[in-house]
């Protein structure tokens, strides 16, 4: 019988939660690497028994976990992010030079085809690779050492390479984005790469068309469809329709269009997920109210979903990559909250119900659909 | 006094003793001078799931929340390649690597 395996990164250890197809009983396993912050953990498209997890502490660095039995057991397998060449600088938050400093791992990113192939997004901004299950990795210098790079600047969360698509349909194209420089598209397999921020508009900064500095906090795609992109940038929900070349404000009647999330529907391409967060400055659900908003439209005209979601006194936030889809049918959606709630719903948003209340803060939340 | 090679006792922090899957002290053959620098080369290549979390895999660096201890005396400032006390290097004390206390 078919089930899904939900990956749950959180501020102190990671979890595995699993379920058959009907997503009514969950069983849950953790915390593994109990006190570490783990960013994110992801499975291999390819084997689905092959995960990647990325652990870290302010005392003892950076770490990547690997395990070959779908969370069972774990074994730590190269962790030197060493930037290729002369690191440079990009500018700090007071717009002097900064050396670019490692710091995390934000997203592991396994390619669709090669189990032991796997991109890695870092803080300060740049993409890694490993094509031996993670024992060795390699910047991708052409990412960082784009003529805009040494005008990057960190957005309050750090500077970070947080999002990393990789297009089913054509093998040399990915997608990456980066608080706050904005979105960047690959046609070489990671060589070269450029910016893809025009319609972006950002009144935070001083020239709000600009090129880069956009703060993206996250893109989606639906594999079927890889020319449309679907973006939730610091404030505006935005929509490409030509891979990244240009970008519309899709916000419509959202009660406010700053979050941090967003995805698609795994069937139905135009169906998307955002979770509207009140403001910058107030990073929680307008009125205390925990909504997730879907959009069957392709995005402009927006529905509350609500059942089953606290609708007062509820202040918490869900962070850039902590919702997720299965591919079952019905759809079933996840999210994680930094409050430790993980929320599911079996039918594509329309109820919800925790699956863990009492998780540390959660940083990510992945799905994966086993047979 | 400075030692000489022997077998050296580590203590490791929580965290590391969980990563290495080690209880209790890890005891190091070490060869020729006993330094820190010595120590945390023997100590790495016995488990190299170490690497990068007591200092830089490249450059060799102290991470910044990481002390090093011996006979009461704070060695974090000391350069690598300093012998550490006898009573180290004779297996009487241990070497202590620390996490320092900071965060929640």
């Amino acid at each position: 019988m078919s089930g899904v395996r939900i990956l749950v990164g959180t501020r102190k250890g990671a979890f595995v939660l699993s379920s058959d197809g009907k997503r009514e009983k969950w069983d849950v396993s953790g915390p593994h690497f109990p006190g570490w912050e783990i960013y994110h953990l992801k499975g291999s498209p390819a084997d689905q028994d092959r995960l990647y997890a990325s652990q870290s502490n302010g005392w003892f660095g950076q770490l990547i976990q690997r395990s070959d039995n779908g969370g069972a057991t774990w074994e730590p397998v190269g962790n030197d992010f060493s930037y290729q060449g002369e690191a440079g600088t990009h500018l700090w938050y007071d717009g002097t030079p900064h050396p670019w400093e490692f710091a995390r791992v934000w997203h592991l990113e396994p390619s669709l085809a090669d189990p032991d192939t796997v991109y890695a997004g870092v803080e300060d901004a740049g993409l890694f690779r490993s094509t031996d299950g993670g024992r060795h990795w390699q910047e991708l210098p052409g990412l960082r050492g784009h003529e805009s790079g040494p005008s990057w600047q960190p957005g309050a969360g750090g500077m970070c390479l947080h999002t990393i698509i990789l297009d089913p349909s054509s093998p040399g194209r990915m997608f990456a984005a980066i608080s706050a420089a904005g979105a960047f598209r690959s046609d070489d397999a990671g060589e070269s790469w450029r910016p893809v921020n025009r319609g972006l508009r950002s009144e935070g900064i001083p020239d709000p068309g600009a090129e880069v500095g956009h703060c993206v906090h996250r893109l989606a795609m639906h594999p079927s469809r890889p020319s449309v992109l679907y973006m939730q940038k610091h404030w505006d929900v935005m929509r490409s329709d030509d891979a990244g070349e240009s970008w519309r404000e899709i916000s419509g009647d959202l009660p406010t269009d700053f979050g941090f999330p967003i995805d698609v529907h795994a069937h139905e391409p135009e169906t998307v997920y955002v979770v509207p967060i009140t403001s910058d400055s107030h990073h929680f659900p307008p009125e205390g109210r925990l909504r997730v908003y879907r959009s069957r439209t392709g995005g402009d005209e927006w529905e509350p979903l609500t059942t089953g979601l606290p609708q007062e006194h509820c202040y918490v936030n869900v962070l850039r990559d902590a919702m997720a889809v299965d591919s079952l049918d019905a759809c079933g959606i996840y999210f994680g909250t930094t409050g430790g709630q993980v929320y599911a719903s079996p039918d594509a948003g329309d109820s919800w119900a925790p699956i863990v209340r009492d998780l540390p803060a959660v940083l990510s939340v992945e799905a994966q659909t086993l047979p | 006094m400075t030692g000489t090679a022997g077998v050296i006792r580590v203590t490791l922090p929580a965290h590391l003793r969980t990563l290495a899957r080690v209880d209790g002290e890890v005891e190091l053959q070490v060869g020729g001078p006993v330094t820190q620098g010595a120590v945390l080369d023997a100590l790495e290549a016995r488990y190299p799931m170490l690497r990068g979390t007591i200092r830089d895999q490249r450059t060799g660096k102290r991470r910044a929340f990481i002390r090093f201890f011996a006979c009461e005396q704070d060695l974090s400032h000391e350069q690598p390649d300093v012998p550490l006390p006898a009573a180290v290097a004779a297996g009487a004390e241990p070497y202590l690597i620390v996490g320092a206390m900071a965060g929640g």
